[in-house]
């Protein structure tokens, strides 16, 4: 089977050139597997709601003028979802487990180019003339379900910030809070913090999403200019371990302070024991067969 | 802390082993009082020593919960203020992404356990809004869903006010809330089968339609509502002791709800109009006639009224709610997403119907496969991520939901309003007295289930 590691830059941009179908595409290297069938349960699902999902890759349609007699790739590999049903253990012996789930996930690798829609555009447009370094601090933007997204450089997340916040164009006077996810195959990148903002003067949202490696989980805090995100950036901290740098008091804030480890991470079991029930146990959630 | 080595214990007061004494340290001497010791709290007072740090909670019954308020007082006067939170941490956002996406909101429910419906629908609507199904939602499901979190939204108002106000010792207006609010839970219970707790906002619709007789039981209980209501405010509003405790106490204006991140009752206390329903609509809140109320007394009292206020707007829409609901489905037609099963109750409780087990075991092949695949795997929802906010009864309850496009949320997170508004804690009670931080507290209106999760 394709191992995830090894996915190359140029694979990357072709596949946010491809529309996202999104299930798993038979695997090259498996000529002896069955034809897989036009429609199977879990297929019929993804085929009917990527709808959503192409209209965030760039589908060919709004390819630059250079790219057309390129043709567009599968997406690589999912990097962490196996075969049809994501079964790890014995069990699944109808070969579908050999599939390649296909990665369409817009976080990791979408970008959408202008437009984006007036209001979306006019935001991009003051956040363009209000940071300096625009190119440097803004990897990439993406809209996705009508949600703007900016992919922001940690170096530079509390110059964006500050621009957001005191800009008269943009006003977004409230930060909602910071979310960790933890993406543990994205290497490089595994972390990522996800930073709801809220406009009230101008009525509207925007996303920040910025990234630091497991190796050095640092980003700077923004506590300065939205002293409510102060509890939040204690509860990432807390749940994933990310450290805000020049946070005033970055302790745990749910977990006991002599607790180790940070249980929201992937690598972190959720724990918990067999339960027998009359004469049959059933092991702990995270121990249960399951599907991805 | 200090090399222990410096630190000399004196021998406890008297004979009780269970009495505290006195701690020699670096910054004076230390006195832990446990009670029956306040001899040596006095004596320390009069010495000149009055900076005295009370741990309140985690088990004051006017904290809401396990809420634990660190006061470091000067006299009767309010030093700093800080709080201890995560005594009811559950980990509900772990367990969502070992559940497939339905099973999320069994968890979910339990977070705000004050305002279930709420937590429910900003999950259900972020996970809709992933799956692209936000325009295939039954009319029917929807208006249900509104009428739920409007009824929700009263019994969490009668609840913040019902505490708020024993805890300055209007016993009354508990025992009236309580009173009122156990009506509303018997409305979820005649509906949902269950006070709190419910898992009935689904992602596709609803768990089950309304029972018969549901209707005409929430006429009868707004009509309730509207006799006995107005009876708080006769109580309430112009009560002097009740506007002594409350008029001034806990300010916070506009400046620092925005830098604070508040929303909900407390930043409309301060003049401005922002609501959710009104602003960014959801559920075809846009539809509905009905009112923000604010104030601009950015205070405690404020606060009251304005809940008070929404009590007869939720009323409204309500109303309104039942009026629209027409015959029709309660779960979405796509049966890839659809939970399959319709519960009934059997000899033996509630369980699947016998209609629906005599459907997949006796007649459809297809539908057992339907039923099987859904129960046991559940479907796939797209990759990506999605923030949907709600306005629950305490502001801004908002549902960061990823996927990464298998059958179980790959990280759900709720930017939960309680947890957010508690910040403002010191804020409103530095400076202030002890006595006031009880009614700043409650004015948050915290629900620990929500913050801690």
């Amino acid at each position: 089977m394709n191992a995830s590691g090894d996915r190359s830059p140029e694979q990357d941009e072709a596949t946010a050139a491809a529309a996202g179908t999104e299930e798993s595409a038979a695997a090259p290297d498996a000529e002896d597997l069955p034809e897989r069938p036009a429609d199977g349960d879990a297929d019929r699902v993804g085929a009917q709601k990527s709808a959503s999902a192409e209209a965030v890759v760039a589908g060919p349609g709004d390819l630059p003028a250079e790219a057309p007699e390129q043709e567009p790739g599968p997406p690589p590999p999912h990097p962490s979802r196996r075969g049809m049903f994501g079964v790890a253990d014995t069990g699944d012996t109808s070969g579908y487990g050999r599939l390649v789930a296909r990665d369409t996930n817009p976080v990791r690798h979408g970008s959408t180019p202008r437009p984006w829609g007036d209001e979306y555009d006019s935001v991009g447009d003051a956040l363009e003339a209000a940071v300096a370094e625009y190119g440097a601090a803004v990897e990439r933007v993406l809209v996705d379900r009508d949600e703007l997204t900016l992919f922001v450089r940690r170096e530079h997340l509390v110059e964006v910030a500050q621009a957001l916040r005191d800009d008269p164009a943009l006003r977004y006077e409230m930060c909602m809070g910071v979310s960790g996810v933890h993406y543990p195959e994205d290497s490089g990148r595994e972390l990522h913090a996800v930073y709801p903002f809220l406009s009230i003067t101008h009525n509207r949202r925007l996303r920040v999403e910025v990234t630091c490696p497991d190796e050095d989980p640092h980003i700077p805090s923004i506590v300065e200019l939205y002293p409510g995100n102060n509890w939040h950036e204690r509860e990432t901290y807390d749940f994933f371990g990310i450290i805000f740098d020049g946070h005033p008091a970055l302790a745990r804030i749910e977990m006991p302070d002599d607790w180790v480890g940070h249980p929201q991470r992937k690598d972190y079991p959720l724990g918990g024991i067999p339960v027998e029930y009359k004469g049959a146990t059933i092991p702990p959630a995270d121990e249960r067969r399951a599907y991805n | 802390m200090s090399n222990l080595d410096d630190v000399t214990f004196a021998a406890p007061g008297g004979d009780d082993p269970a009495e505290a004494g006195v701690r020699e340290t670096t910054e004076g001497p230390v006195y832990t009082v446990s009670g029956d010791d306040w001899g040596d709290v006095v004596d320390a007072a009069i010495a000149g020593q009055e900076r005295i740090v009370v741990n309140m909670g985690p088990q004051h019954p006017s904290t809401h919960g396990v809420l634990r308020l660190i006061l470091e007082l000067d006299g009767e006067t309010i030093v700093s203020a800080r709080c201890g939170i995560g005594y009811l941490h559950t980990g509900i956002e772990k367990n969502c992404e070992y559940r497939n996406w339905t099973q999320g909101v069994t968890f979910l429910t339990r977070a705000d356990y004050l305002s279930p419906f709420f937590n429910e629908a900003a999950y259900v609507l972020g996970v809709e809004r992933l799956l692209g199904i936000t325009e295939e939602i039954p009319e029917r499901a929807t208006v249900i869903r509104v009428m739920m979190m409007e009824l929700n939204r009263i019994s969490s108002h009668l609840v913040a006010i019902g505490t708020g106000g024993m805890e300055i010792g209007a016993l009354t207006i508990m025992t009236q809330g309580i009173r009122e609010r156990e009506r509303t839970l018997d409305l979820f219970e005649l509906i949902t089968g269950l006070r709190m707790n419910h898992a009935y906002i689904r992602p596709g619709g609803v768990a089950q339609d309304l029972p018969p007789g549901a209707v005409e039981s929430v006429r009868e209980y707004i009509r309730w509502m509207r006799e006995y209501l107005p009876t708080y405010e006769q109580l309430l509003n112009e009560n002097p002791i009740f506007k002594g405790r409350t008029v001034g106490v806990g300010h916070l204006d506009l400046t620092g709800c925005t830098a604070l991140g508040i929303t909900g009752p407390v930043l409309r206390s301060t003049g401005l109009p922002f609501d959710l329903r009104k602003a960014q609509p959801y559920c075809g809140y846009e539809t509905y006639e009905f009112d923000v109320p604010t104030v601009d007394t950015c205070d405690s009292y404020g606060r009251y009224l304005i809940r008070m206020h929404e009590m007869y707007e939720s009323l409204k829409i309500v109303e309104q709610c039942l009026d629209r609901l027409e015959p029709g489905p309660v779960m979405i037609a796509d049966k890839k997403i659809a939970w399959p099963a319709q519960l009934a109750l059997g000899g033996d409780g509630l369980g699947n119907s016998l209609d629906h087990i005599r459907h997949i075991m006796g007649e459809s092949m297809e539908g057992l496969i339907h039923h099987f695949k859904l129960v046991t795997e559940g479907f796939r929802v797209p990759a990506g991520q999605v923030y949907q906010a709600v306005e629950s009864p305490r502001g801004e309850l908002g549902a960061h939901v990823v996927s990464e496009g298998g059958t179980r949320p790959w990280r759900v997170h709720l930017r939960e309003p309680s947890f957010n508004n508690l910040q403002a804690m010191a804020a409103m009670c530095e400076g202030g007295m002890v006595a006031d931080v009880i009614v700043a507290v409650a004015s948050l209106d915290p629900v620990m289930g929500g913050v801690d999760r």
